[in-house]
């Protein structure tokens, strides 16, 4: 019994699109999950950082649409011990560029009034949430 | 000496008692921080993608303002910017690498901003810690110290943004030691903490307080149960963030107590005897109780 995967590399759109926004070569990860691990925030994701990786490598658009693309916060962490030298958080930055670059917002800019007003937010959150979150 | 400074957007809002601070304990030490002319916001977080030059023209815009110091005699060859806040220090720097190591980048930014002189590459963007560190040294900020805080357990956060990325952080990434060098010299304890660099949640606070408040809780209780009375910080939205969102973590977790948030320059002014000028009135959860009640408040300093 023989099962043949086909990888046909020019339909891998959102591969090509990722390394070329983020710079970097998603390909060389290796699936060891030391960003997963390390990952502050991996509990509130649907796709682990690692599982950010492999889903790009095989094209699977799902992530696109996943909730863990918006949660990372880019701290780096992953960026720092990643054995194959791939800054993660420049990969979740493409994906949400992806959404943001079709002027797509994240957020709803009524609600963050309120929210400032009610909770006197620093303006360095607004500035930074709205960074990541418009396009 | 003399050293140009950029407050950036909160300084001047919920963090003031971060900059006066700072200004009265840089003042103690002979520094004289000046605030860059007409600085403006750096964009807080940094634009990652490869091909956004964009976003780093705010951050930029900033640099020409230390040649201009320069320029105009307010300076004398002084390039190193001082930056307080984490994430100003973080955006400024990295911009700073990207158009210096890329002629083209910055050759297109300078072609944007038609009407400011061009950036020369030529300034160095540096925290304030490192200034401590490196000019200052920790023997000479001990010796500067006049009321020493005795008997207070100071946990140390690092937060991502003085840390990582490793180009850009002033310390090990993995296991700083900056901040405990200084509360040795300024006479505290160090109480360790094994969270002392997760990630507080960050601008999640806009629009998702609840997942700041479970990291509130995680890095409060890991600072805690290393013996900690207060934690102090570099980062005015790391401070929002543990301090201001007790708050709500209060509500998510019974019988959670509230722990004090200070910057650092805070516990410096205080050491250095200039407790008006630590603001601790400024803070969300009061410090005041807890400093008079391990004596280091309300006493006359020996001067």
């Amino acid at each position: 019994m023989s099962n043949v995967i086909h990888i046909e590399e020019e339909e891998n759109e959102l591969l090509a699109k990722v390394e070329e926004i983020s710079g970097e070569t998603v390909t060389l990860c290796e699936q060891c999950g030391i960003c997963t691990t390390s990952c502050p925030m991996a509990e509130e994701m649907d796709f682990t950082p690692a599982g950010i990786m492999h889903a790009v490598k095989l094209g699977d658009k799902n992530v696109l649409d996943s909730k863990a693309i918006w949660i990372c916060a880019s701290c780096f962490t992953c960026t720092v011990r990643c054995p194959r030298g791939i800054d993660l958080a420049k990969v979740t930055e493409a994906l949400r560029q992806i959404h943001l670059r079709k002027n797509k917002d994240h957020v709803n800019l009524e609600e963050v009034k309120e929210e400032e007003q009610e909770e006197n937010l620093p303006p360095i959150a607004l500035v930074s949430a709205l960074r990541k979150f418009t396009g | 000496m003399k050293l140009p400074y950029y407050p950036g957007c909160t300084l001047k809002k919920n963090a003031k008692n971060f900059e006066i601070s700072a200004m009265a304990a840089a003042k103690h030490l002979g520094i004289e921080l000046i605030e860059l002319p007409r600085w403006n916001c750096c964009g807080a977080v940094s634009s990652l993608t490869s091909d956004d030059v964009m976003h780093h023209v705010a951050a930029i815009r900033n640099l020409v303002r230390v040649q201009q110091m320069n320029d105009d005699g307010i300076l004398e060859n002084e390039y190193r910017l001082i930056v307080l806040c984490s994430m100003c220090f973080n955006v400024l720097k990295r911009s700073n690498m990207l158009v210096t190591s890329n002629a083209s980048m910055l050759n297109t930014i300078n072609s944007f901003m038609d009407t400011e002189p061009d950036y020369e590459g030529t300034v160095e963007v540096k925290h304030f810690l490192e200034i401590l560190r490196d000019e200052i040294g920790f023997e000479r900020l001990k010796n500067a110290v006049r009321n020493p805080l005795k008997g207070l357990k100071i946990s140390p956060y690092y937060g991502c943004t003085l840390l990582r990325p490793k180009e850009i952080g002033i310390d090990d990434a993995e296991s700083p030691s900056i901040m405990e060098n200084l509360i040795e010299a300024l006479g505290g304890d160090v109480a360790d903490n094994p969270y002392k660099s997760l990630c507080c949640g960050s601008y999640h606070t806009v629009g998702n307080a609840e997942v700041v408040a479970q990291r509130t809780y995680k890095i409060i209780e890991g600072a805690r149960r290393n013996g900690a009375d207060v934690i102090i910080t570099s980062c005015p939205l790391c401070a929002f963030n543990l301090d201001n969102r007790q708050a709500l973590t209060e509500k998510l977790y019974p019988g959670f107590k509230r722990m004090p948030i200070l910057y650092f320059t805070q516990l410096m002014a205080l050491a250095f005897g200039y407790e008006k000028e630590a603001g601790f009135d400024g803070n969300f959860i009061n410090p005041i109780p807890l400093l008079e009640e391990k004596g280091l408040i309300g006493m006359k300093v020996q001067k």
